[in-house]
Formats: structure tokens, sequence, C-alpha cells
């Protein structure tokens, strides 16, 4: 009997260590986005260049929209000179690289559109409402949008290369 | 006759202008109420189910951060725009998950943190009876029999006390 109660209270603890084991080490940010296969919320906005854009207008094109801001550092500045290079590369084929600058001051936005050299299109989302039609909770946060205006990949974190070959240029294989 | 005929377009006119008047400030003070009828109470009370995103462990209503203030004004639009305070919960539950709610819904997988406690402390009940229980059957019997004490510690007792006497 004393035996038993001896095991039985680290045995009670266990699952309550293995569980705290398993929740301390997952992201608390890494929420699933439910906008993933659904068709993408439309908006339309100003660039810092006066242009207006659209999502409506990009139909029949693979979207990739990026939530950025010059105050988030590293991940910003470490992805832009990779969205600016993959638009070049691709835009040709029918890609469109969409910047929007979140939760920003438009000098710091422009300053930091004129230090990575960015010539896609990039807009100011003022009242926030793009980003929270989007779910964005946080930047650098990158969405894939396929040809018929559907979300099919969320990215959190700064967009890589390999998020170019994997998800957007499959994308441009598929029909309208 | 014709003072008559101009007269009676000149009053045609007025009434024009006096119903669009009345039908302007109507209109205003229309907007108005739905305007006003958004209390902060009730933006509160929304802000306050919904976890701010970008902060850990915060509310909307508590946050002090752009986006919450953000997300405190599109509530405020929504409820202004007629949405009921379900409908503005649901808005942001189609773009953030169940997560965006402070208190998850009670179904599915969700269950296990609504009935955990209640399992908990039922668990803890049980232990506590069945401790209680056994303790009161131990404590009369220990009382009932005394040590057996041995010959050997008998008789050294027996000596000890006699040298104590002398």
């Amino acid at each position: 009997m004393k035996l038993r109660a001896r095991w039985l209270i680290p045995l009670a603890a266990l699952p309550v260590v293995g569980l705290l084991a398993y929740g301390f080490r997952t992201d608390p940010r890494a929420v699933p986005s439910p906008l993933v296969g659904r068709p993408a919320p439309p908006f339309a906005l100003t660039t810092f260049d006066g242009k207006a854009v659209s999502l409506e207008a990009q139909r029949g094109k693979v979207v990739v929209l990026n939530f950025w801001a010059s105050w988030c550092y590293p991940a910003c500045y470490e992805e832009a000179p990779v969205l600016e290079a993959s638009w070049r590369r691709v835009g040709p084929e029918g890609v469109v690289v969409l910047g929007v600058a979140i939760q920003d001051k438009d000098p710091a936005s422009l300053e930091f559109i004129q230090r990575f050299g960015l010539t896609f299109p990039n807009a100011p989302d003022p009242a926030g409402k793009v980003s929270i039609d989007y779910g964005v909770y946080g930047v650098p946060e990158t969405f894939v949008i396929d040809r018929r205006g559907v979300i099919r990949r969320k990215h959190v974190g700064a967009v890589t290369e390999a998020v170019f070959r994997e998800w957007v240029e499959p994308l441009l294989k598929e029909s309208v | 006759m014709t003072s008559g005929t101009a007269g009676r377009p000149r009053r045609g006119a007025q009434l024009a202008a006096a119903a669009l008047l009345v039908l302007a400030v109507g209109v205003l003070l229309g907007s108005a109420a739905t305007a006003a009828s958004v209390s902060e109470d009730e933006v509160h009370a929304i802000a306050s189910e919904l976890r701010c995103v970008v902060c850990q462990n915060l509310s909307v209503a508590d946050s002090p951060s752009e986006m919450a203030r953000q997300m405190r004004d599109l509530i405020r639009e929504r409820l202004a725009a007629g949405d009921r305070p379900a409908e503005v919960k649901a808005y942001f539950v189609q773009r953030y998950g169940d997560w965006v709610l402070l208190a998850p819904p009670a179904r599915g997988l969700n269950l296990v943190l609504w009935l955990a406690p209640f399992g908990a402390v039922a668990a803890g009940l049980v232990v506590v009876a069945t401790l209680v229980r056994r303790w009161r059957r131990q404590a009369p019997r220990e009382l009932a029999a005394p040590p057996a004490v041995g010959q050997v510690d008998r008789d050294r007792l027996a000596a000890e006390l006699e040298r104590l006497r002398d």
C-alpha cells in the first residue's frame, strides 16, 4: 500500500510535466489561420506613390500579399531583399508582390522602401482594416493568393526564396 | 390672377423646401441617434472578450497597443453599422479563429479545458474522502492495542526501577 502511494504521486505529476514541457516549447504565436483555403478578403488601398491598388485588379495573377513594418527588425529587413528579387524574377510570369505597411509611420515606411529599393507596390494601412481583415497578428506575415483569389498559404516570419519556390511558383501552373 | 398663379408655385417651392428641411433634419437626427446608440460600454464588453492579438494575455479592451485601438474602432464601427455583438465577435473569429476569444467556446477538444477543473476537484475530493476513512479506521485500533513489551525489556525496566529506588 505504501509502496503504491510512493509511486502514485510522481506518476500523477508526469502528465502535468509532460503538458508543460509541450506547452512551453510551442510558439504561442503560431496559430493556424482559418483563412487558408478561403477567398481572400477584398481590399483597395492607395500606394505610397499615390496609385490605387486593389486585390480585385489582380485576379488571374498569383498574389503575394506581404504585411510589414519599418520597426520590424530583423525579420522584415531580412525578407525585403528576397521579396524584391523574387518580384523581379517571377513578376513577368504572373506573380504580383504587394506590400502593406501596418502600424507604421509613413516617413519611416518610405525610408524602408528607399533603403531596400523596393519597386513592387507598397501601401499603408492607416486604420489597420486590411490587416485585421486578414487576421494579421504580427509582422511580417505573408499570404499567398492563387489565380482564383483563394488564400493558399499563410507564412509567418521572414519570406525566404524557398517560400516562393514551394508555395508561389507552383500556383503559376494552375489555371484560372 | 397673375399674382395668384405666381404665388402658388412660390408657396409650392416653400413647402418643398420646408419638407426637404424637415427630411434633412430627420436624417441628421437619425444618423446622430444611430451613432450615439453605440455606447462605450457595449464596445468595451466586446473588446474585453477578445484577445489582443499583438499582446500576451491581454484583452483588446485592456491593451494600449495601436492594433487593439484599431480593433476597438472597428468594433464601434460595426456596431454603428447595425451589427449585433455576436456578429462582431464572429467577424473576428472568422479571421483569427477561436484563438481570438479569451473564453474558448465549450465544444470539441475545448471541453477538456472547461471540464478538467471540475474533474480535478472531484478527484481531489475522492482522495481526501478515502484518506479520511482510512485514518478513522486505523486510529482506534492503535489506541486499543498498546505496544507489546517483551520479557527482556520488562526485566530491564524492573532492574532500572530497583536501582532508582536505592
